[in-house]
């Protein structure tokens, strides 16, 4: 008798009531998004605009025939990511580790570091891609040295590095001091444990964090445009003119959406491992 | 061998340790006992020059390495300290734990002291738990595998502070055998511990630590059986 009230295929009175509330709950979810939804749709096309605004951002044939060229610009967005990113890291942790030095005669690095990070944490993206997209070049460089490509690209490496820097700190800070005291008590040199004991520990623990920043990044690829390359969010413009039409630019945003949401919910699921990790 | 005179330590206006001198010889095991706060602790960490004293010397070798401004890390080479809560580091496996330091001081490749440590495993009855991860071992696992850790450079003094006290009680014996083990092999060792049977069987001498001072000293068995002290007395009338 006791064996079958014990027996997994038997469902205790709490797990009745949980699945009870279980598919209550979906029910109620379900109409819920199925009214507003319905609300939208019908809603919407009743304002005094939506014609024209249909006509101007939501137009198949012009999506049809820029989303390809759209596509192509895209790739250059991708390019500048991909050669910022590991600059940005590299840059970052130079930073973030000289804050943290100790010794007297770097005393200068510190103070650079901290002061890099004030600066370019303070200052709008715009502001510094066109200090330094259009400032740098005005100096008359010769060639490839005035390229918008490599300027506007610094500009997002001086502003990304100090946030990496910043997020590389409060992660060696979230590592007990126990740690470095285990290392330093074996005669390992202050240099060793960090590099050995408390920076790998630190760069896991931020991981999620830094994941953001990627996405961030990627996205203001997009204001590179205003120094000059013809990336995305630009060829759209140029789309705009051509067409009268605002149709591209809700193209463009789909493409960003493509890339930028996995990414997000990739963060999303490295934070929530790191959570459970630490439970 | 090691000669400790007048320690002084505070923390922040706390007075911690107050004028402690004590003399351990070679092969010598010593056990440090007293209330929590007494300054045990405190007192390991300040010869393993974690943190420094504020006054004293510590005579090590001919050298005082309580001096200020000496380079703490040739000292700490060659005095290791056990943690109470083992400090393994979790992204290494137990045998990186252990070969790290000897890797970068001594500059000795993984390949050369591979024999040596799966060695060492064997020995402290670790050797199927060598490439584990410390949350993959019990408390007890991985507080042998700190102590190989400290075992692997080869140091000349080893400190214990209280290393069975964040342990299960099930899981204390098979770190204490260990400590049997060093002693059985002559290292010399100085421990702070609440196991007093472990201290009574062990021990060369006993010391009887209260606020910051060594209030009474002997063989296990004075100590034990005929303290001098009334603090001493209560003490050992509570613990044991």
């Amino acid at each position: 008798m006791t064996q079958a009230e014990d027996s997994p295929a038997m469902p205790g009175r709490r797990a009745r009531y949980e699945a009870a509330l279980r598919r209550r709950s979906m029910w109620v979810a379900g109409v819920s998004t199925t009214l507003v939804f319905l609300a939208i749709v019908l809603l919407v096309p009743l304002a005094p605009g939506w014609e024209a605004v249909k006509k101007s951002f939501f137009n198949w044939g012009v999506f049809a025939k820029t989303f390809p060229g759209l596509l192509d610009a895209f790739l250059l967005d991708i390019a500048i990511f991909a050669w910022c990113a590991p600059l940005i890291a590299l840059l970052g942790l130079f930073i973030a580790i000289c804050r943290d030095i100790q010794k007297p005669a770097f005393y200068p690095l510190r103070l650079f570091a901290a002061v890099y990070t004030d600066v370019f944490r303070g200052l709008p993206v715009i502001l510094v891609i066109y200090l330094v997209g259009f400032g740098i070049p005005g100096l008359g460089l010769p060639r490839p040295w005035n390229s918008p490509y490599i300027w506007g690209s610094l500009a997002l490496i001086l502003v990304y590095s100090a946030y990496v820097a910043e997020v590389i700190r409060s992660g060696i800070g979230s590592i007990h001091k126990s740690q470095s005291a285990a290392g330093l008590s074996l005669g390992l040199s202050n240099a060793d444990t960090m590099r050995y004991v408390v920076l790998p520990q630190a760069l896991r623990n931020v991981l999620p964090a830094n994941m953001n920043l990627v996405v961030a990044l990627q996205k203001d690829v997009a204001l590179l445009s205003f120094v000059g390359p013809v990336e995305i969010f630009r060829q759209a413009g140029v789309y705009k003119s051509l067409y009268a039409n605002f149709t591209p630019y809700v193209g463009a945003a789909i493409i960003f959406l493509a890339i930028t949401i996995p990414m997000t919910r990739f963060a999303d699921h490295l934070m929530n491992k790191r959570r459970k990790q630490e439970q | 061998m090691l000669s400790l005179k007048n320690i002084h330590k505070s923390f922040g206006g706390h007075q911690v340790l107050r004028g402690i001198d004590l003399e351990v010889s070679k092969g010598e095991m010593i056990c440090l006992i007293g209330a929590s706060g007494s300054g045990k602790s405190t007192l390991l960490r300040a010869v393993n020059l974690l943190d420094p004293v504020d006054d004293g010397e510590i005579w090590f070798d001919g050298a005082d390495i309580a001096e200020p401004g000496l380079d703490p890390q040739p000292v700490r080479q060659r005095i290791g300290l056990v943690f109470q809560s083992y400090n393994l580091f979790p992204h290494m496996s137990a045998a990186e734990n252990v070969m790290l330091a000897p890797r970068r001081v001594k500059g000795l490749s993984r390949a050369a002291q591979r024999g040596r440590v799966e060695e060492l495993f064997e020995r402290f009855g670790l050797g199927h738990r060598i490439d584990h991860y410390p949350d993959q071992l019990s408390g007890g696992q991985q507080q042998r595998v700190a102590i190989i850790r400290a075992l692997a450079m080869q140091p000349d003094i080893l400190l214990f502070d209280e290393i069975t006290s964040a342990l299960d009680p099930e899981l204390v014996a098979e770190v204490l055998d260990v400590l049997r083990q060093l002693r059985a092999e002559g290292m010399t060792m100085i421990l702070a511990t609440h196991e007093m049977g472990f201290a009574r069987e062990l021990a060369d001498k006993v010391c009887f630590l209260d606020s910051g001072r060594i209030l009474e000293e002997g063989t296990p068995a004075q100590m034990f059986d005929a303290p001098a002290e009334e603090r001493t007395r209560q003490f050992l009338s509570q613990v044991l």
